[in-house]
């Protein structure tokens, strides 16, 4: 079983912004692109997951980097990215849009490019596919409750939270910081997640997550030809430090553990469906 | 050369907007295509028949017709379409339901006669529901792009890329905003990316809580967010990168 999907390149990276590192979840590595996109004018609209009222995700069409800055970190909780993709171009008359998706929102805008049937001159506006590393995730509703029933922390209290180390971690915003077991938080995970087989977002032109890299630091696959060019751009601007994945722990034993399990357990849920006669994609 | 027609049936010429909006690409396409039949972008093919009292000017759909883009649905109630659709598949290899109204019937399904300047005309189906049709391209209409890569596709056999089409001729329709509700939301597939709501060329489909809300006063029933929807397929040569 292949872990990884197709990739040119494996690197662990942090933004070298210090305003960035502040705000973001790991590395920094989508808010360092878009704003470096968006600065560089190689970007000239972003599409992020938006931090809403009672730490609720929607995504938003940013344009500046204050934007993005206030969109960065991870919600853990549904934000259907690709929905505003049509304003994007549309609205906000965009030529060159950087969206970010979990792996699943990869595949449908990789879906929509290949089959743009209902998305007029839209496909071409795609400058950059980013896509972050996902097990599962959470609706609102579930997540409130992992958070507020579990942690003990109000939703509109939230700081940050994060999946490290067996356990979902919540920092309130008056320091507190409790962790919720990852096991006590399974029956909340969308059920549709477990029909995925995709950890690392194989058709990303971009991916990266904090698995196999330092705490800070994020691991990037570089997937594509248009991936490699804007990373490397990246690089000599110096928006980014990287260090060799062989140099670093855990390194990419623990991507690879990570992504081999996500793949086999929802594969056994995929046949077991099929059993039932229930249909899977196809 | 490749003989294409545009056949127009109950529609309002967006699909062929949408075909003629290609620009250079449908210089390409032409390039390797004779436009053998098209109402306003090639010179009407017309039979003159002179009698006694009158002379009369028919427009004939052509024999040998290598593809045949069809757009509008079928009224059951004019005589005239339903000789043209059956005429249209007697004489082509390859029919596609261009659009929404030829693949799912899309807004003419809400058609319910008494209107001028054709009262009786009443009954309005997909043209699937009179012929067989290979394949189907739904959307109102169709984005240029789409209508290009399924043409450069058929030239070039491409089955492998044109399949999802010849599935959604077969099954599509019936085609809802509920599709999504049944095979996507009801079988636990939906995970909230909001491709069906930006698909959506009626602004159907609110995202609520990260997952499609379909109000289906809106919904003109022409299955693009269904079609659109990486949970309900998924072809595997979207795999391919690059």
């Amino acid at each position: 079983m292949n872990p990884f999907g197709n990739y040119k390149t494996v690197i662990s990276a942090r933004a070298t912004d210090k305003e960035i590192l502040k705000k973001a979840q790991d590395g920094g590595i989508v808010s360092a692109a878009y704003i470096y996109g968006l600065e560089s004018k190689l970007l000239d609209g972003v599409i992020v997951a938006n931090t809403e009222d009672g730490f609720n995700a929607a995504p938003k069409v940013a344009t500046t980097p204050e934007e993005v800055l206030n969109a960065a970190g991870t919600k853990y909780t549904v934000s259907p990215n690709v929905s505003v993709l049509k304003d994007a171009v549309r609205e906000y008359a965009l030529e060159k849009v950087g969206i970010v998706g979990t792996p699943c929102q990869v595949q449908a805008i990789r879906k929509l490019i290949k089959y743009p049937m209902g998305f007029r001159h839209t496909d071409s506006k795609i400058a950059l596919v980013m896509g972050i590393f996902c097990m599962e995730n959470f609706s609102y509703e579930g997540m409130k409750a992992i958070v507020e029933e579990y942690a003990g922390i109000r939703m509109d209290d939230v700081l940050k939270t994060d999946i490290g180390k067996g356990k979902f971690w919540v920092y309130s915003k008056y320091g507190d910081v409790k962790s919720v077991k990852l096991k006590d938080t399974h029956m909340y995970e969308q059920k549709s997640c477990h029909i995925c087989t995709d950890y690392t977002a194989e058709l990303a032109d971009i991916s990266t997550g904090s698995v196999g890299s330092p705490d800070g630091w994020s691991t990037i696959f570089v997937r594509t030809e248009k991936g490699e060019a804007y990373l490397n751009k990246m690089v000599e601007a110096g928006v980014l430090e990287t260090k060799n994945i062989e140099d670093v722990q855990p390194g990419l034993d623990l991507v690879q553990k990570l992504s081999l399990q996500k793949k086999e357990k929802n594969e056994k849920e995929i046949a077991h469906r099929m059993e039932l006669g229930l249909p899977v994609p196809y | 050369m490749v003989r294409i027609a545009h056949i127009h049936m109950s529609g309002c010429t967006g699909c062929l907007i949408s075909l003629t909006d290609t620009y250079e690409k449908l210089l390409d396409i032409l390039g390797s295509v004779e436009l053998v039949y098209a109402l306003t972008l090639a010179d009407e093919k017309t039979e003159i028949t002179e009698t006694d009292d009158k002379i009369l000017i028919e427009r004939k759909i052509p024999e040998g017709i290598d593809i045949a883009l069809v757009e509008g649905s079928v009224c059951l109630d004019d005589p005239h379409a339903m000789d043209d659709i059956l005429t249209t598949r007697k004489n082509s290899k390859i029919v596609v339901a261009l659009g929404a109204c030829a693949a799912s019937g899309g807004v003419t399904r809400f058609a319910r006669g008494g209107q001028m300047s054709q009262p009786s005309h009443a009954s309005f189906v997909p043209i699937g529901d009179v012929i067989k049709v290979d394949l189907a391209l739904p959307g109102c209409p169709p984005s240029t792009e789409s209508i290009v890569k399924l043409l450069t596709a058929a030239l070039e056999g491409d089955m492998e890329y044109l399949e999802p089409f010849a599935e959604i001729a077969k099954y599509g329709k019936d085609a809802c905003g509920c599709d999504v509700i049944k095979e996507v939301i009801n079988k636990s597939l939906c995970m909230g990316c909001g491709t069906c709501a930006a698909a959506c060329q009626v602004n159907a489909i609110d995202m609520v809580e990260g997952k499609p809300n379909i109000n289906s006063e809106f919904c003109i029933k022409c299955g693009i967010c269904s079609a659109q929807c990486p949970r309900v397929r998924f072809p595997e040569i979207i795999r391919k990168l690059e």
